[in-house]
């Protein structure tokens, strides 16, 4: 029997969690590597502008942690709390990479812990920087970790179910599912390309509130540059993805792409509204879903027809799915553009349309790992166990989830509203002009 | 020893582990709060700073690994656990969300304020008091079940003497361990004032820590006369954990080696919540579940265990790391270098 109010609640406050936790940890996974690598630039050579930028993204990245970290607890205790049934299927299945995320947690909180706590304690800065690599390591590990998870939940296998018994499980043969190649790569590079595109975000918007300083240029440079590449790296991997999809999950993606009827040749739907069933307005590219799907223009792909009426998901992932493939292209473009203006030093990169475009393209890029991940979760639906189980049988029979949902978008708002302010202060009161001078001070040099 | 054995001895070590480590860190922050309150703030609050800023996060992770072991070893807790718990865990996420992130706006943003001072300390004192309560749960006769789901009984619960006095153990215990701790750590720091503050704190908590604890072995009796048969059979672990706690009043008492104190206490407590668990045995939730029906298969368990030898041999390397550098590294303790990013 299932208890629809707890379930419609236990949804929304899911999806809710899930979608406030996913801004931090995708955060949380790519500054990291960004910090690593303006710390060995700095280092190579030699320049005092790299360290500090490192320096300072720390200091951001701290903050933007903490939530993480706290929302991260909320959603791992939730799982149970909401799901009661689906996680009791699941860990027998599932959880051996659950429970080694913990672990590439505590690695990653252990060496954080040091790393902070000991700038310019080592002589030699490539012991600090050392120091950073298991940090970065774990961060991007419990991504890979988490994303098998879910992978699993798409594409569930290993075990085998006897009159309702698990038998035969195999947690191996269940974590290297055919969803997790793509997925787990998808979702660590796509953290790598945003928190890219946040950090030229935020160079750019100082560059524009006045400061002209080589400091932020030399961010908005770097970080431009990384997000080309793994911008790039994530229109490859999501195209992978559509051919997982075709062949594990074809109602997935066929709803995401209006396909109706099965045909060869199909092509591809872009943008467009429904209109009892109607699709108007779209724009039509050619033989393009068929090569998305399987790489050749005339191969057939899976329409909507050959499902049953209940099993089909919800057909308004296909907004989701053209807002997440537009910002993907127009990011590539973006950052392409730049680029190539500053080896052919166009002036027009350095106006202020064009930097104003590029502090919207860190708000853009959260916005498709909110679309990507809402397409999928949703295009999943009506299971939470792909064949298996349906959502609606994994929710908990409890009363008071809707008190809940209220407490904790209560939490959420505060959290937000924390972080927003604590960030804005902490770089506002400390510019990086006064903290250029106070360390040359300090080493008693010239402060130029 | 089978392996749902090591399983829960597994888990039951990493939630010792949080129940050390968190009572430090809550108990550091009612201190830091009243010591604010009372005028006391400049003896303690670079202590407490000193010790915290580095491990907050670590402290954070036992908990995550406790229940997310739990649910891997005994995925059938999810469904009972997670079916009641709904409103006394979603509490404990909301408080733990609240202190852990304001922790992080105050230590890196905005030192000083005086209004989240408050908020930390007291939060750090309810959280305790509302993961106590999923301990009260497990003794029984509080869930029944309905139409094949288990249901919690709130009243029953809240009207319980049970309930409460093990809410008042918490609380003592944390404030107690918490004291011991720092007064060690302060005498590491040489810092006399803080040292005498701390040390008259943790004598004066040492009493009703163990009055609630020998309370609660009393109250087993009426509410659980099964568990507390089984605890009456280890009497003798009791016992030693009890010489324990005299041994660290004395040498606290007579301002003898803190370090060592702190030692007898971690064996006190060891020792009772080893006792206490061994003596809950077999159940996760009377009488509903025990560790051989919650098991969960056989090659998940061999594979969970692997993961976490191989984990180990990450960790412990790393732990005695982060320890050399904050917690015995003489310069960083006495605060004479400070490398805040
Ligand atoms: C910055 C974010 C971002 C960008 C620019 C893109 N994606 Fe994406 N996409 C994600 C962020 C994302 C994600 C949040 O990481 C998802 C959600 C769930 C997942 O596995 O990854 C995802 C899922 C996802 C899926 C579904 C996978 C599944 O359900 O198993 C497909 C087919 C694509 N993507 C395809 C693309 C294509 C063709 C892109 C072309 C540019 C693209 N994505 C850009
Ligand atoms: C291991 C990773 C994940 C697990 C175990 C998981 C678990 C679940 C579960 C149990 C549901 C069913 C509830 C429902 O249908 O509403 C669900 C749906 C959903 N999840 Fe995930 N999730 C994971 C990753 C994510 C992430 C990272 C996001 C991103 C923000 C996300 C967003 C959603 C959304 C939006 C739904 C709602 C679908 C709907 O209700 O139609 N999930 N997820
Ligand atoms: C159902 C889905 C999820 C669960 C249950 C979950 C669980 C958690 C937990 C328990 C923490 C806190 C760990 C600690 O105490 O240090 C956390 C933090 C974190 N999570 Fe999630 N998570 C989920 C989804 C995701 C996804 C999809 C990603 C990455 C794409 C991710 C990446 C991270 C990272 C990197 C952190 C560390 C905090 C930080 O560095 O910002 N999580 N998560």
């Amino acid at each position: 029997m299932v208890n629809e109010e707890a379930l419609f609640f236990s949804r929304i406050l899911t999806e809710l969690t899930l979608s406030f936790h996913i801004i931090y940890a995708t955060i949380g996974v790519g500054i990291p590597l960004m910090i690593m690598i303006a710390q060995w630039v700095g280092i190579k050579k030699n320049d005092e502008h790299y360290i500090l930028l490192a320096r300072r993204w720390t200091r951001g990245f701290v903050i933007t942690v903490a939530v993480g970290v706290v929302t991260g607890t909320a959603i791992g205790l939730q799982l149970s709390l909401l799901w009661p049934n689906f996680m009791e299927l699941a860990g027998n299945v599932i959880a051996l990479p659950l429970f080694m995320e913990t672990f590439a947690f505590f690695f990653e909180a252990i060496f954080l812990g040091i790393y902070l706590y000991t700038w310019d304690r080592f002589e030699n800065q490539r012991k600090h920087l050392l120091l950073l690599i298991p940090v970065a390591v774990g961060a991007s590990f419990s991504a890979v970790f988490i994303t098998m998870v879910n992978a699993f939940m798409n594409a569930p296998q290993g075990f085998e179910l006897v009159d309702g018994q698990l038998v035969n499980v195999n947690p191996i043969v269940a974590m290297f599912n055919p969803a997790m190649p793509t997925k787990v790569a998808h979702v660590v590079v796509t953290a790598y390309m945003t928190s890219a595109f946040v950090l030229a975000s935020i160079a750019a918007f100082r560059l524009l509130k006045g400061s002209n300083h080589i400091y932020h240029k030399k961010a908005l440079s770097l970080t431009m540059k990384l997000g080309l590449i793994f911008s790039i790296a994530a229109a490859i991997i999501g195209d992978f993805s559509g051919k997982y999809l075709a062949e594990y999950q074809p109602e997935k993606l066929a709803a995401a792409e209006w396909h109706f009827e099965t045909e060869g040749k199909a092509p591809l739907i872009m943008y467009g509204v429904l209109d009892d069933g109607e699709v108007k307005y779209a724009i039509k590219l050619p033989f393009a879903l068929s090569v998305l799907a399987h790489n050749d223009p005339t191969a057939e792909v899976l329409g909507l027809d050959k499902f049953p009426e209940d099993e089909i998901p919800p057909l308004y992932i296909h907004y989701l799915f053209d807002i997440m493939v537009t910002i993907g292209v127009w990011m590539v473009v973006l950052s392409f553009v730049f680029w190539i203006g500053m080896k052919r030093r166009w002036p027009f990169i350095h106006k202020k349309w064009f930097r104003w475009l590029i502090v919207l393209g860190g708000p853009l890029s959260i916005l498709a790992i909110e679309a990507g991940w809402w397409m999928a979760e949703v295009g999943r639906q009506p299971w939470v166990l792909r064949g298996l189980m349906r959502t609606a049988d994994g929710a908990t029979s409890s009363n008071h989830v809707d008190i809940m949902l209220v407490l904790f978008a209560g939490l959420y708002i505060v959290l937000a509203i924390g972080t927003i302010v604590i960030l804005s202060r902490m770089f506002r009161k400390n510019p990086v002009e006064r903290e250029l001078e106070d360390r040359a001070a300090e080493k008693g040099g010239d402060p130029r | 020893m089978n392996l749902e054995i090591l399983g829960i001895l597994v888990l039951w070590t990493f939630l010792f582990g949080y129940v050390i480590v968190a009572s430090v860190d809550f108990g550091a922050g009612f201190f830091n709060a009243y010591s604010v309150y009372s005028g006391k703030k400049h003896i303690l609050t670079n202590i407490i700073q000193r010790y915290l800023s580095p491990v907050w996060e670590v402290t954070n992770v036992f908990l995550v690994f406790f229940f997310v072991g739990v649910v891997g070893f005994f995925p059938k807790t999810a469904f009972y656990y997670g079916t009641i718990l709904l409103v006394p865990a979603s509490i404990s996420i909301l408080l733990l969300a609240i202190r852990g992130s304001y922790y992080a706006f105050e230590t890196y943003g905005s030192r000083g304020h005086k209004g989240y001072a408050f908020m930390y300390g007291l939060s750090g004192l309810f959280i305790p008091a509302s993961l106590s309560i999923v301990l009260t749960i497990s003794e029984g006769g509080f869930v029944s079940m309905v139409d094949g789901n288990p249901v919690l009984d709130y009243w029953a619960l809240f009207s319980s003497p049970l309930t409460w006095s093990i809410v008042v153990l918490s609380l003592a215990a944390v404030l107690y361990i918490s004291a011991v701790f720092l007064t060690w750590y302060a005498h590491k720091a040489k810092d006399t004032k803080a040292t005498e503050l701390m040390r008259k704190y943790a004598l004066l908590w040492a009493f009703p820590t163990i009055v609630t604890a020998g309370g609660i072995i009393v109250e087993l009796r009426f509410h659980n006369p099964e568990h507390y048969a089984r605890i009456l059979d280890l009497w003798w672990l009791f016992a030693l954990s009890f010489l324990m706690f005299i041994g660290t009043v004395w040498l606290i008492w007579n301002r003898k080696n803190y370090g060592r104190a702190f030692g007898l206490l971690a064996g006190q407590f060891a020792l009772a919540f080893y006792a206490y668990g061994f003596s809950h045995y077999p159940y996760l939730l009377y009488p509903h579940l025990t560790i051989y029906d919650g098991f969960t298969n056989k090659a998940m368990a061999i594979s969970l265990v692997t993961a976490f030898i191989a984990g180990l041999c990450l960790l412990i390397p790393s732990l005695y790391l982060l320890l050399r550098l904050f917690l015995f590294d003489k310069k960083y303790v006495e605060g004479k270098s400070d490398y805040h990013p």
